[in-house]
């Protein structure tokens, strides 16, 4: 999953596991997806979940705004030294994925300032369905997409939906005011995706976000066996 | 001597954090300067003659051997805009971890231990030019080149300029940006024997004064 080699002198390349003072990084999981499909709320409500049992910090890639990084900061989900924000250019993809110095300039940045870090949430700026991340900059995705954008979406495909380590169908409690077959979705989501997992969530419900909880509380156990 | 180096370490998708930046691109488009392509000819003209010119000959010394550190200073001092000291160090930050991870070095694995924070760009692309045994005026054509490859990429994204004319603005300027890096080179080699005041302090006011405009603006595309 990482490459596990060392190198000498300050600042770790990319997805090198130890930092350069020998201790163990942090687990870095990449959230991306379209916009307005529930990213920097369910950043949100991981942080409020996790947040006292472990070491957290965020990085936000907004488009043209800080207004993820804000309003992540106004619901105080973490304190502000926390949450850093990466601009991107106009180009959230590039960021991510094929010019990701920006990005690990902000992980190094966040582990120096209030490490050590047991986890580190990239969210993407809104992009569309072919936005994922790089190996150098995470060591899994998480790809959050929602009822309301259409339940023809996991039919659809894409990087995004095929291969993120996680697919996320949030706003589940929409689906019948937006005529959204859920089985559909779930049928669809196995067939491009075999059996990486897929979770269904309804953030506006009481711990709505507990599947990705989950998955993450489990990727961080084989992170740090 | 590796000459395809070069083609390398000028790609514009050489990962080492450009994408975010329009080089004072995104401010003059918004006050009107650059609004189609003769006028973003004008700016990059502009740019390459002045910073340009400054990042180019500090590029070749670097590429040349001379103490990056001293050269950081001098950078500096040509620098007058804190935010463009802030994005010049941000991106000589960005260029090292690809320049260490593509051409590895002891050179630049000691200025990145003096300089954790990020040395000036220019600074560090030129040791980066030596590290992957290319020449002081290669260095200079590459720094030379960012200066105006950027602000017109930019101009395509701000203003959706068409690409082949954004493209076909940089080919018109290949001609000057010849003359400004041999120049660049010619005045690092003076350096070299002179002392670092041998070096061109060349700056543009204009694109000072929006670049500390600019870092203030709350909603932007470009971080500089």
């Amino acid at each position: 999953m990482h490459l596990d080699h060392s190198h000498s002198g300050p600042a770790a390349v990319s997805a090198d596991a130890l930092r350069p003072d020998g201790r163990r990084r942090a687990l870095r999981i990449g959230l991306g997806g379209p916009v307005g499909s529930g990213k920097t709320a369910t950043v949100a409500a991981l942080c409020r979940t996790l947040r006292d049992r472990l070491s957290l910090a965020v990085v936000t890639n907004d488009i043209y705004t800080r207004e993820d990084a804000e309003f992540l900061l106004r619901h105080a989900v973490l304190p502000p030294e926390r949450i850093q924000a990466v601009e991107t250019g106009a180009c959230p993809h590039t960021a991510i994925r094929d010019d990701i110095s920006a990005n690990l300039e902000a992980v190094e940045d966040l582990e120096d300032a209030v490490g050590p870090l047991d986890l580190i949430l990239v969210e993407s700026g809104g992009d569309n369905l072919t936005a994922t991340f790089s190996k150098g900059l995470v060591d899994a995705q998480i790809f959050v997409i929602d009822v309301a954008g259409g339940d023809d979406i996991p039919r659809k495909g894409g990087p995004g939906v095929t291969t993120a380590d996680l697919l996320v169908i949030n706003k589940t409690d929409l689906a019948p005011y937006v005529g959204s077959d859920l089985g559909r979705m779930a049928r669809d989501a196995k067939e491009q995706r075999g059996e990486l997992p897929v979770a269904f969530t309804s953030l506006t419900g009481e711990d709505g976000v507990r599947p990705v909880t989950d998955w993450v509380l489990a990727r961080l156990a084989a992170w740090t066996a | 001597m590796n000459r395809a180096a070069l083609l390398v370490l000028a790609d514009g998708r050489f990962p080492a954090g450009g994408h975010a930046h329009s080089g004072g691109a995104e401010p003059a488009v918004r006050a009107g300067r650059i609004h189609d392509a003769r006028s973003l000819a004008a700016f990059c003209r502009g740019r390459l003659h002045t910073t340009g010119l400054t990042a180019a000959a500090l590029a070749a010394a670097a590429a040349g051997g001379l103490d990056p550190l001293e050269l950081d200073e001098a950078a500096d001092a040509r620098t007058p805009s804190p935010a463009l000291r802030a994005t010049a160090r941000k991106l000589g930050r960005q260029l090292m971890r690809a320049a260490r991870a593509t051409w590895p070095s002891g050179e630049l694995d000691a200025l990145a231990a003096a300089r954790p924070r990020g040395a000036h760009q220019p600074v560090v692309l030129g040791l980066t030019a030596r590290s992957a045994g290319l020449a002081p005026e290669d260095a200079a054509y590459c720094a030379g080149y960012e200066t105006v490859s950027g602000p017109a990429t930019a101009a395509v994204r701000l203003l959706s300029l068409d690409p082949f004319e954004a493209t076909a603005v940089l080919a018109r300027l290949a001609p000057e940006l010849d003359r400004v890096a041999g120049r660049a080179a010619e005045l690092a080699g003076r350096a070299a024997r002179e002392g670092l005041d041998a070096l061109p302090a060349a700056s543009a006011p204009l694109l000072d004064i929006t670049a500390e405009a600019h870092a203030g603006w709350p909603v932007r595309l470009f971080a500089s």
